[in-house]
């Protein structure tokens, strides 16, 4: 990120210099750091209602019953975990958690399931099949309700902000199916673990 | 029809929560403040990203160094319903959640928020993660240096995303 800050605005500087720009950049410089604060200023509103309302499901005990609900999915798509290891849980918590937006909880809980699926790795330096669909199905994003973008299109004054929901929603889906369609396949064909010099053989 | 569907899922979904805290005989009120509180603290500290963001952005944009580099790209991304300006959020989003929320609300705020390229920009911020991110911080934390097909997964997710919101994006506006 140091290296894109800083080849971004010395690059451009120069290049605005050998082309003679400078005007345009340095009127571009203070609006541009304005427009910062009045955007963070505009998601106040929505963020707050949003993580407000996400507490309220969290608290009244609805994230676990969603994760509940989503549990003998995941049980199959985790053929490899025993089945009275936390870990079942704990993915179907965290992928509930992700859904709903709130990255605050679902971060320690990703990192619990990330610890327990260690546990029962058999080479601790690679990741095992268990971690890539789980990490897979996190980096799809799914998401039911991209808050942060409502916010952001509102506070710029769109006419309905709410109108991306559906869109989005089919969009994240799909990534997702497609993502765990992938780690399934590569589960298949990709060189297996070996126990990576580890004396835990099997 | 469709675009009733994206303003009903929200209400319901508000109701819904809201009944079922009511329900299992929670204190809705306060847990919405508690969780509301969070929500300010978030808005206010991604301030500094967003400036040193849209900062380096406007710079990259006004100096017509951005036109420069994309304009060979462009023409032919642009036919397949993928304007220029949305590639800097889709090149920086598996990278940085910030940097590409930063460069979406300088889109948005620039052009038109109802545009079709304002409304792809969403799609594609809000439909996907930072894929980058996730991996270092997941795998980090247990001391797995060998991701195996993690990464290529995740960035097959993200391309069938992006391919998917450019459909979604010229469907439904």
């Amino acid at each position: 990120m140091n290296y894109i800050f800083y080849f971004l605005i010395a690059l451009s500087i120069i290049y605005a210099i050998l082309t003679g720009r400078t005007e345009e950049l340095s009127k571009g410089m203070f609006d541009s750091v304005n427009l910062a604060v009045k955007i963070a200023f505009s998601l106040i509103g929505i963020m707050a209602f949003w993580l407000g309302l996400m507490r309220v499901a969290e608290k009244s005990g609805m994230v676990k019953i969603i994760a509940k609900l989503i549990s003998p999915i995941t049980r199959i798509l985790f053929k490899d975990i025993p089945a009275d290891n936390p870990a079942n849980t704990n993915i179907a918590l965290s992928l509930t958690a992700n859904a709903l937006g709130l990255t605050n909880a679902a971060t320690p809980i990703g990192l619990k399931v990330m610890q327990e699926l260690q546990e029962i790795n058999k080479d601790k330096k690679s990741a095992s099949n268990a971690m890539c669909m789980f990490l897979g199905m996190n980096t799809a994003g799914f998401q039911i309700i991209p808050a942060t973008v409502i916010a952001i299109l509102a506070g710029c004054g769109a006419k309905n902000p709410a109108d991306i929901i559906l869109p989005t929603l089919i969009v994240t889906t799909f990534a997702f199916i497609i993502a765990i369609i992938t780690a399934k396949i590569f589960e298949q064909f990709w060189r297996p673990q070996n126990n990576g010099g580890l004396n835990n053989a099997e | 029809m469709l675009n009733k569907i994206s303003t009903l899922i929200l209400p319901l979904l508000i109701l819904i929560i809201l009944t079922w805290g009511m329900v299992k005989k929670q204190p809705v009120y306060e847990n919405f403040i508690d969780g509301a509180k969070d929500g300010f603290d978030v808005a206010i500290k991604i301030i500094p990203y967003l400036v040193a963001i849209i900062f380096a952005v406007t710079l990259f944009r006004a100096s017509g160094l951005l036109e420069f580099i994309t304009a060979p790209i462009a023409s032919i991304t642009a036919n397949i319903g993928m304007p220029a300006d949305v590639l800097p959020v889709v090149l920086t989003r598996p990278l940085s959640g910030s940097a590409a929320l930063g460069l979406f609300s300088e889109l948005a705020s620039r052009l038109n928020p109802d545009s079709y390229t304002v409304k792809l920009a969403a799609i594609i911020v809000g439909s996907s993660e930072t894929t980058f991110y996730v991996l270092s911080v997941y795998f980090g934390s247990v001391g797995i240096t060998k991701f195996r097909y993690a990464l290529l997964t995740g960035l097959i997710a993200d391309a069938a995303g992006i391919i998917a919101a450019v459909a979604a994006a010229r469907f439904f506006f």
